[in-house]
């Protein structure tokens, strides 16, 4: 590559961070004041994309299009304000992941209301009035449309920086993102304060999504991969730090940019194409940033969030009733392929759910007590999944060793990226195991010679017997078993109550010879390994294998599962899972707007069951039980 | 042999020496306190000797195996048990399961994955327990308790792996008068029984003069006096730094 081009690259690049930088500043804002990790903040950058859409073609001219994204960023600055004051501010004393789960259901309501409105197609709004022409630099033409985008991002940083050092309301957050309780205690109106800064972090956004208008079309697909993008720069960047998220937008957009600039290059035999990169070099510099800086570039340590979280019980072995009614469950099932004889669409879904409960239990594994909140999950179900798959598809070889080889691939994946993510805790591990995701997941996607892309590997197909559902069920029901009950044995050994004590108090911990990261890394290795044998099944029941199915998507289902069925107890994530899984199905066969539905049943299971379900009958009877012995 | 023997410890945060050229020793069965007001560096020598903070320069020698620098858990394999200033347990488990859990680690059973947890050692935890009069809370779970029980809990947690040295943060902190005295002699009654030496941070003054075989005095990192109760009460500069010199009460006199 000339320097030229290298240079006409880096320009490119600095007029993507700008788009970046928007959505990441308002991300970090409401999580520095809110401590809320906002996932729906790409949704309403993409409905920032979507109004400016509206207002440029239906008002048309300078006015609509300059004009409309100034309104754009009014609007979905009241719409968050709306957010703020309608959901969220019910859920400010519920734990961290359940305002994790309400802002991931706002992403599909959001989903769906967008494709309701505007329709499934691609929307590219009109050029930019008056920046229609180009720039000839170091040789090359760039759009004068991206060169105003440029100097958006370095303005909008001082007028940010301008307005959090020199108005009262900048005070305000900077107090708040500092310690909230303080702020609260001098008596400052916290529900206002909140609410402002929710709708000052939509407008940014919204700003953000409504300046891509004349340069990419609206897309339904961008509200993940933005949040994805922003998460990364503000994990980068240091959270709560607007400074730090836009030197970390530069130098993800830097990076990307020279990887689509370097292209194909040779070496010797070899040639590696470097534009193929760009979604793992995303992930790597974050990776690489999280291990030297936990705390992203410009960021400080975490102010310690006085916990607000029902402690959990100590756990107890099965009582008789439970024990009781596990057997008639298991005989039921064992039952069902002559009870479904007639509807063989029962068996899949059962198939469906058992694969689920693995994945969803071997999930709460770490989550519950490890206390690590995985967002990553999938990568293991996905190593799993394509480990058999590949056998399959390479060598040939058998069911039985592809089953075998998925959790030692699903292992291997865990041993490395647990090593890292261990070192981490919090929003921080959370974002790290996500990043890991991404990177199987581009690989995947990316490596099209070994995994065939984005058509993914098919004609896995089990062999008979296997190949008649109910045969297929049975085996997904005795692996699923052995899973659940050896994750279960484990809890209850020296080693899940290590788990547990790294998670309760680190410090007592080691202060007793426990090596907190050591047990911890291997916890987050075991799971990976369960959750490997759910990737394979998957695989087989499906007959192929493919990225979407192992995509971010898959690791928020299962917090779902985890969080519906309750994280404090060990039954929970299997009816959490059993739930989801029936509901799902249930759902996408009602209705086209499936994704709606699903996120308005998790809000309200949300608002309606803090402690997940099995959480909540359990209080229900612990309630109960109290009344009668007073 | 001294049980602990430091030698010119010294640990700066910036530019402020938090602990400067400290040395001093503990002999076999002391009860040894160390006082000091606020940002003497108790403290962070405390932490040095646990482990979670490496000192800058000078040797720790614990039984004449220099410690410094050791990570928390390895020091406590040596025979080092602790308790925190802000009592720490592990909140998801019975009282009892506490104790276990430390004398599963003490036995090298944490990464056992098959026999149940709650089976191991329940018969020594439980004697533990009815050591610092505990034996009733076993089934309890630990979040439970009121805090001079969860202080108890914590002497039993780190009694667990029968130490030569007990470290011991402020132990009676936000604690009240009668409870204080009640922990202080249950302590020094077992530590006693078991030949074990103890170092010990204190604020309460009542606490420190009635118990303390020997009182070491660390004001602005450095250590100022080291002696038996009389010997401190006379120490005149230990006197300065507690209650300045007096010379602003004589002016305003004269």
């Amino acid at each position: 590559m000339t320097l030229n081009a290298f240079l006409f690259q880096a320009l490119n690049g600095l007029s993507s961070a700008s788009g970046l930088f928007l959505i990441a500043a308002g991300l970090s804002l409401i999580f520095g004041v809110t401590r809320i990790v906002n996932i729906a903040h790409g949704s309403l950058y993409m409905l920032g994309t979507y109004i400016a859409y509206s207002f440029a073609t239906k008002i048309g001219g300078g006015l609509g299009f300059w004009g409309g994204i100034i309104a754009t960023a009014i609007v979905v600055g009241m719409l968050g304000a709306l957010i703020e004051f309608l959901l969220l501010r019910r859920i400010y004393r519920a734990p961290e992941l359940f305002q994790l789960l309400a802002t991931f259901a706002l992403v599909l309501i959001i989903n769906d209301a967008a494709l309701y409105i505007w329709g499934p197609e691609d929307l590219l709004g009109p050029r930019a009035p008056g920046l229609r022409g180009a720039v000839e630099i170091f040789g090359r033409r760039l759009p004068s449309y991206d060169l105003f985008l440029i100097f958006v991002g370095p303005a909008v940083l001082l007028a940010l920086y301008f307005a959090l050092a020199r108005t009262r309301f900048g005070r305000l957050v900077r107090a708040a993102t500092q310690d909230r309780e303080m702020v609260g205690a001098l008596g400052v109106n916290q529900a206002i304060l909140f609410t402002s800064v929710f709708a000052l972090g939509a407008a940014l956004a919204g700003l953000g999504g409504a300046l891509q208008v004349a340069r990419e079309p609206a897309n339904l697909a961008t509200d993940l991969i933005a949040i994805g993008d922003a998460f990364v720069v503000v994990v980068v960047g240091g959270m709560g730090s607007i400074a730090g998220a836009y030197l970390a937008a530069v130098i993800i957009a830097e990076v990307k940019a020279l990887c689509i600039g370097i292209g194909v290059v040779h070496f010797g035999m070899f040639s590696v194409n470097f534009s193929k990169f760009t979604l793992v070099a995303e992930f790597l510099v974050m990776a690489v940033v999280l291990i030297a800086r936990p705390y992203g570039l410009l960021g400080r340590p975490q102010a310690a969030v006085r916990s607000v979280a029902e402690p959990e019980d100590p756990i107890r072995p099965a009582t008789p009733l439970l024990k009781a009614l596990a057997a008639v469950v298991l005989a039921l099932l064992l039952c069902l392929p002559l009870l479904a004889q007639n509807s063989p669409y029962l068996l899949i879904l059962g198939i469906d759910v058992l694969i689920a409960v693995l994945f969803a239990t071997s999930l709460h594994f770490i989550m519950g007590p490890g206390g690590m909140h995985s967002f990553g999950h999938s990568a293991y179900f996905g190593l799993g999944a394509y480990g058999a798959a590949l056998l399959v598809k390479w060598l040939a070889a058998p069911m039985g060793v592809a089953l075998i080889a998925a959790p030692i691939v699903a292992l291997g994946g865990a041993l490395l990226f647990g090593w890292f993510a261990v070192r981490l805790s919090g929003v921080y591990l959370a974002m790290l195991t996500l990043a890991f995701a991404q990177i199987v997941w581009a690989a995947v996607f990316q490596w099209e010679e070994l995994t065939g892309g984005s058509n993914g590997v098919i004609g896995v197909w089990p062999p008979p017997p296997f190949d008649k559902a109910s045969v297929y069920f049975l085996l997904a029901l005795v692996l699923t078993v052995i899973g659940v009950l050896l994750l279960r044995r484990f809890l209850f050994a020296p080693f899940g109550y290590a788990m547990r004590a790294g998670r309760d108090s680190a410090l007592r911990a080691e202060a007793i010879g426990i090596d907190v990261k050591r047990v911890h890394w291997l916890a987050f290795a075991v799971a990976g390994c369960v959750c490997g044998v759910a990737g394979g099944l998957f695989a087989f029941a499906k007959g192929s294998i493919s990225p979407e199915t192992i995509s971010v998507g898959r690791s928020i289902d299962g917090l779902v599962m985890v969080l519906l069925g309750g994280i404090q107890t060990i039954t929970g994530p299997i009816v959490g899972a059993s739930v989801f899984a029936t509901l799902q199905d249930m759902v996408m066969r009602q209705t086209e707007y499936w994704r709606a539905l699903l996120g308005a049943i998790i809000l309200f299971l949300v608002l309606a069951f803090p402690q997940g379900i099995v959480g909540a009958v359990a209080q229900l009877f612990g309630k109960r039980r109290k009344g009668q012995t007073p | 042999m001294s049980v602990l023997d430091l030698r010119s410890l010294s640990k700066s945060f910036g530019g402020v020496h938090a602990v400067n050229a400290v040395s001093f020793a503990i002999r076999r069965g002391e009860f040894l306190a160390m006082i000091g007001p606020n940002g003497a560096g108790k403290s962070t020598c405390f932490n040095m000797i646990n482990g979670q903070l490496a000192p800058d320069s000078g040797t720790i020698l614990l039984e004449g195996k220099n410690i410094a620098g050791l990570a928390p858990r390895d020091i406590w394999r040596l025979g080092v048990g602790r308790t925190f200033q802000v009592a720490a347990t592990f909140g998801s488990m019975t009282v009892v399961e506490n104790v276990q859990m430390a004398l599963i680690s003490h036995a090298g059973e944490i990464y056992r994955l098959w026999r149940p947890a709650a089976s191991l050692y329940r018969a020594r935890a439980l004697d533990l327990l009815a050591q610092v009069g505990m034996r009733e809370a076993a089934d309890r779970p630990s979040r439970a308790l009121a805090y001079g029980d969860v202080k108890r809990i914590e002497l039993a947690i780190a009694l667990a792996n029968e130490p030569r040295l007990l470290l011991m943060d402020e132990p009676t902190a936000g604690m009240g008068a009668r409870e204080r005295h009640e922990l202080i002699q249950l302590v020094k009654k077992l530590v006693v029984e078991r030949g074990i030496s103890v170092l010990f941070t204190e604020h309460s003054m009542d606490v420190v003069f009635a118990y303390a075989d020997r009182i070491v005095v660390l004001a602005r990192g450095r250590l100022i006096a080291d002696g038996d109760a009389a010997a401190i009460r006379a120490n005149a500069q230990v006197r300065e730094v507690y209650f300045g010199t007096g010379k602003t009460f004589a002016g305003a006199v004269s």
